[in-house]
Parts: structure tokens; sequence; C-alpha cells
């Protein structure tokens, strides 16, 4: 009875400091197909590490960015780990909110990530997030109906080129569109698109002195080119389509070409949601006058707030689920093609390649990505299709309703470049930028 | 020339016409959301619409795999029930007093009262959040019932004071006569009268609760989520995602259109209460 006691007592005890010692992490994420992978997977990481407990958060994109707004600046101390972009890494990281990433274990090689990515999320030669995907953006276009009008798409096509085969191919009739491009409004929507555009005609947001450029001749060359191309050979309502409404009408192939995230390599080619699976090229983003910042650059990453109260458990997750270790266990269990792409030069390996079609030519966007260079003049500001100061995510939606109203042919092109220069300039005076 | 009985029969005919179209004009969303769910991603963007595809379980099952539906499911109900128990608890003997002993301004009371309905939600967001925050609610059921409550009590005190003030006076003091205390007078007399009214009221601050979004996602995260953060979190940027939207819509909505149903003959009743004089 005694020993029965005394067992008893001990089992208690064990649990107790087993509860005791548990630390639970809570991480916020987005409903992507990577994100949930890793979510699933996660079991893994929670056998390996008996003291840790991890608790999910999925929330819709702008809900998440609310929320980890409001928590980091409130000091709320909700979640351990935040997945955020390279935008909120960079501002986050300046103002102190979150913890840097130091002491990473040897066998994590932080050398293996892409300079490009790891630069994106390092304030002053500090990093503070730990990239999970990253994506550029590339041209997707159907291959059987270029064979069938006898054209060749380039590796790397111009944005003229593209407008041309776009006429080509522009069937209406038939519910074929010549080229699908994002027309919905917002910073991260249509103005990634349209900003990556810019960029390639050798337009800037800002001169050195931080004044607006929206009625210079390359933005007026630009907008003038997407509001055409897209009026044109467009499909009906684009100024409500977004990444995931071409998506749908390319799976469903109603467009003939397509300028997007490189993400949608893996949806485009896979046979349960995409109609034109075995007919889908890949080429690089189109360039114009300039190669600089035609191809954007952006990486879901995971970082720690400083209000977490688990930071050194938190630390632990978001070094696993951006290991190589991780990438191993997703190609073990899922599929090479389902590697999280993108962040790491070891990820590129040749079964990768051969795996994913899209891969070579995201690999060279990747490599290519430059935010401290997105245009052919010189900039004062970081980042390809954003512009990593606070004022931004007001500005660059503002300037995106105005390019959506010039689609939906509210207003001509230059009245919402002058509208877009006005607004923009007023805003950056009040923030006190202009030098 | 018709007659009078065909002349009945016709408005009637024409009047029953327009509350099926009326009707299945509501419906149409809550059906299209329901097909939607039995589609896979590609059927569900297909353009124009298909009404004629396979079926499929494959979003049920998508859900059931990656999510703790009653986990949300058993928030939401906690929610919606703690807050609506203690609204009704607050509210009839609010609207008890405003009805029966009225002053002269009662009126001012209730326009001030509803008039808190117009301040927009995320006006108050950072205090509430920084209230909840310091008092150690984040993440809990307890702050969305408190929260909950004082915004649905405005209508709440409003549709009881409506049913209440259709009661005639001489009843509460045939009971007062009789002896009845204050107390008595309410839980005796006015609420098995009322039935009908309170009932809907219920049910109404139930559906008001059960569907409220902003508040659930900015104040809970994991714990304390009910279901409308569960549908906010198959919303994807990246990935087609309506159809298993549409699923987990449907199974959000399933536990209060059943309750709903099966109270309809009280919500009626609640609706029609005025024929009580």
């Amino acid at each position: 009875m005694n020993m029965l006691l005394k067992a008893l007592f001990a089992t208690a005890g064990i649990c107790a400091v087993t509860y005791a010692q548990a630390a639970t992490v809570t991480i916020a994420t987005v409903n992507n197909s990577d994100m949930i992978r890793m979510q699933r997977l996660s079991k893994t990481f929670e056998e390996q590490h008996p003291d840790i407990k991890l608790k999910w958060v999925v929330l819709e994109e702008n809900v998440l960015r609310q929320r980890l707004t409001t928590d980091i600046a409130t000091q709320g101390g909700q979640f351990d780990v935040l997945t955020i972009g390279m935008y909120e890494t960079g501002l986050w990281g300046a103002k102190g909110w979150l913890e840097p990433m130091k002491n990473l274990p040897a066998d994590y090689d932080a050398d293996d990530l892409f300079p490009s990515v790891r630069e994106g999320l390092s304030v002053k030669g500090t990093l503070y997030a730990l990239p999970f995907y990253a994506e550029s953006s590339i041209t997707y276009y159907r291959t059987d109906l270029f064979k069938g009008a006898g054209l060749t798409m380039p590796e790397q096509p111009t944005w003229e080129q593209l407008g041309e085969f776009a006429a080509k191919l522009h069937q209406p009739d038939k519910d074929q569109y010549g080229i699908c491009l994002r027309g919905k409004a917002g910073w991260g929507e249509n103005m990634a698109l349209v900003g990556t555009m810019a960029n390639a005609f050798g337009a800037r947001w800002f001169d050195e002195k931080w004044q607006p450029e929206f009625t210079g001749p390359e933005w007026t060359k630009a907008a003038s080119f997407y509001v055409d191309t897209m009026k044109k050979y467009g499909p009906p309502g684009a100024s409500s389509n977004g990444f995931n409404e071409n998506l749908a009408l390319f799976n469903s192939g109603k467009c003939a070409m397509w300028v997007d995230a490189s993400v949608a390599g893996s949806f485009t080619t896979d046979k349960s949601q995409s109609k034109v699976a075995d007919h889908v090229g890949f080429a690089a983003s189109p360039s114009q006058v300039t190669d600089n910042g035609s191809s954007w650059l952006y990486a879901w990453s995971l970082a720690i707030p400083s209000s977490s109260k688990n930071k050194e458990a938190a630390q632990s997750f978001a070094t696993w689920a951006t290991s190589k270790q991780y990438a191993k266990l997703v190609a073990d269990k899922e599929g090479i093609a389902n590697v999280p792409p993108g962040t790491r030069k070891s990820t590129y390996s040749d079964a990768y390649m051969q795996a994913a079609p899209f891969a070579k030519v995201s690999l060279s966007m990747l490599e290519k990505a430059d935010p401290a260079h997105p245009s052919a003049k010189p900039v004062p500001y970081i980042g390809i299709q954003y512009v990593t100061i606070p004022e931004f995510q007001a500005i660059g939606t503002s300037v995106g309703k105005l390019f959506s109203a010039a689609l939906t042919g509210q207003m001509p092109v230059e009245q919402a470049l002058q509208a877009a220069q006005q607004s923009t300039a007023r805003e950056m005076k009040r923030a006190g930028y202009p030098k | 020339m018709l007659t009078l009985k065909q002349s009945r029969r016709l408005q009637s005919v024409v009047l029953g016409a327009l509350a099926w179209t009326v009707a299945l004009i509501l419906f149409f969303p809550i059906f299209w959301m329901i097909l939607t769910s039995f589609k896979t991603e590609i059927d569900a963007f297909a353009t124009p619409p298909q009404l004629i595809f396979h079926p499929t379980l494959e979003n049920y099952l998508h859900i059931q795999e990656r999510s703790d539906y009653f986990h949300f499911a058993w928030n939401s109900v906690a929610i919606a029930f703690g807050s609506t128990i203690i609204g009704m608890l607050l509210a009839v003997p609010a609207a008890y007093s405003m009805a029966f002993h009225e002053t002269r301004l009662t009126k001012q009371t209730l326009l001030w009262m509803l008039s808190t309905k117009m301040l927009p939600a995320v006006g108050v967001l950072m205090p509430i959040y920084l209230m909840t925050k310091s008092l150690g609610l984040l993440d809990t059921k307890l702050s969305l019932i408190i929260i909950y409550t004082l915004i649905n009590l405005p209508i709440m005190v409003w549709m009881v004071y409506t049913y209440f003030k259709d009661i005639p006076k001489d009843i509460l003091e045939a009971a007062r006569l009789d002896g009845a205390t204050t107390v008595q007078e309410i839980v005796r007399v006015l609420l098995p009268i009322s039935k009908g009214g309170l009932a809907s009221t219920v049910l109404l601050s139930l559906i008001l609760c059960w569907n409220e979004a902003f508040w659930s996602l900015n104040l809970t995260s994991s714990s304390a989520a009910p279901l409308t953060a569960l549908i906010a979190s198959y919303s994807s940027p990246e990935g087609l995602f309506w159809a298993k939207l549409s699923a987990v819509s449907t199974l959000a909505c399933a536990p209060i259109l059943i309750f709903g149903w099966i109270s309809q003959k009280q919500l009626v009743r609640g609706l029609s209460f005025g024929a009580v004089k």
C-alpha cells in the first residue's frame, strides 16, 4: 500500500512538473496551403518537444494584420509567433516590437537563405523574422493557345510583347481573354502588380527627396498601358479581380496569360483544381525599359513579438518550421513539390526542379530581386512592390482605388495620376518626409 | 365582374405568391451557400455558376480534419446563451419600470439607449481592447458575454418595453389588490402573459450574438473563439477557398437555423403580440 502511495505521489509529482514546465506557444497565421500543412505537420514538433504545446489561430489576412497591429501596439501578448510579411517585419523590427532572431542553432544554416529574402527580413543587419515561404511574380501562359496561334513566349518577355500576344489571343466570344491582371484595389492587391509594372517602365514611387512622381512620363506610360490593355484584352469586371479571382479564371481556361505570384505555379499545375494543368507555361515577370523591380518579392515569415511570454519556445518553433529538417519532413510526407518555396537555396535541388516545373523561373526571379534597387533611378526607400514606411498602407490603397477607378472608366488615366500625385504628396507632407 | 369571394381568393393568391417570392429571394443566398459547400473549388468558381455538378463531401471532411468544430460551436452556444440570459435579467425589470412607472424622462431614456447603437464599433475598439487586456479578459468567453449584453441591451429593452406597453395596467392592479409584490407581479402575471414577446426577444438576441463577428475576431484568439472566428479562418489570400468557406458557413449557420425553425411559432406569436389587447 505504502509503495502504491509513493508511486502515485511520484507520478503526480512528475505530472505537475511537466505541466508547470509546458509552455504554450500561440501561433497566428493565415489560411494558405503551406501554413495549413505546417499546422498539420507540427505534431512532429510537439513530439520532439514534449515541453511545448502549440495553439493555432488562423485568421483572414486583413484581420490578421489588424489583430497583430492592435496586439503588438498594446503589448497584449496574445500571440507568441506571428506570420507576417517583409513590409511588417521592416517596420515592426525597427520599432523594437519584434524579438531579434539571434542564437540560431548551427544546423539552421542561415547562409542557405536567399540573400534578398534575408535582407528583406533584416533591419540594420539584424534578422527579425525567419522566412517560411517566399514568392516573386512570374508570367503564366497557355502553351496550347500559343502553339495554336504560332506564337512563342520569350524567356524574358516585355510588357509590350505581352500586349501584342494578348491582342492575338483575345477571343471573348469563346470566353477566352488575352490577359488577366489584378484590378482589385489595395496596396497588396492591384498595387503589387501595377507597382512592379511601373518599375519595369522606369517609374518610381518617390524621387530622392520623397516627392511622388505619378505625373512623370514613366508612370503615365505604365498606367496607360495597364488600363488600355486590360480594357481591350482583359476579362470583364477586372477591377474586382485579385489573386484568387484570376487564379480561378486561369484554372478554368479563360486567360491566355496571367502575371502574378509564383506561388500560383503549384495551383495552376494541380489537376484537381486546374482544367489547364497540362498546358501551362512559365516565363519571367515582364520587363520593359529595365529589369529592376519588374518582379516582386514577398516572404511570409515567422516573427516573435516582444510581448511574447514564451520567447524561447516560440523561437524554437519558428526555427523548426523554417529549417532544412522541416523541408525534408514535407518532402518525405507530402512530396517534394510541396516544400515551402523561395527561402532556401538548398530547396532547389534537381529533384525539386523536376517536380515543380515553375521553380526554374521562380528561382531566377528570386535571385534577381533587389529591394534596395527597385527602379532604374535611385530611390530613398526599400521595397519592390511596396515602400517600407508606415504611411504606405494608406497611400498604396488610396492610389490603388484610383487605378481601379481608371480601369472601370470612372476617370481617365491622367486624372487618376493627377489625383494620386496630389493625395500622396499631401500625405507625405503631413508625415514630414519631403526634404 | 368578380364576386367578393372571388376577389378575396385572388387577393389571397397574389399575396401568397408575393410572400413566396420574397421568401425565396431571402432564402436564395443560404441555398447557394449550401449548394456551394458540396462543390469542388473549381466548380465553386465556375462561370456561369453551375446548378448541376458532381456533389462532394470533401469540404466537410477537410473541416473535420483541420478544425475542432465542437470547440467553436460550444463557445458560440455559451456566449450567445450567457449574454441573452444576463440581457433578459436586466431588460425585463428595466422595461417593466419604463412601461408601468413611466416618468417624463422615460421616452428620452429609451431614445438615448437606442442611440448608442449608432456608434460604429471600430470607434471604441482600442479603449475596449485595452480595458479587456487590463482586466485579463482577452480570449475569454466572459469578455464577449459582457460586450454582447451591452450591445444588445438597448434593443432588448425596447422590444420588451413594447410588449409590456400592450398589456393593460388593470391586470397588474388586480394582482396588486390580491396582495402580489412587485416581483410576484412580474414573475406570476407579466411574464406568463408576455411569453411570446419575450421568446422573440430571446431569439433575436441569440441570433445577434451568434452572428456577431467584429468583437469575436478582435477579442478572442483560440480558447474563446466562436463559430464566426472559425468561418473567418477559412478565407485565404492565396488559394481557392469558396467551397470550404461555404461548408464551414453551413456548419456555423445550421444550429441557429434549426433553433429558429423549432421556435418559429413562438417568434410569430411574439411578433403578433399586440392582439392581447
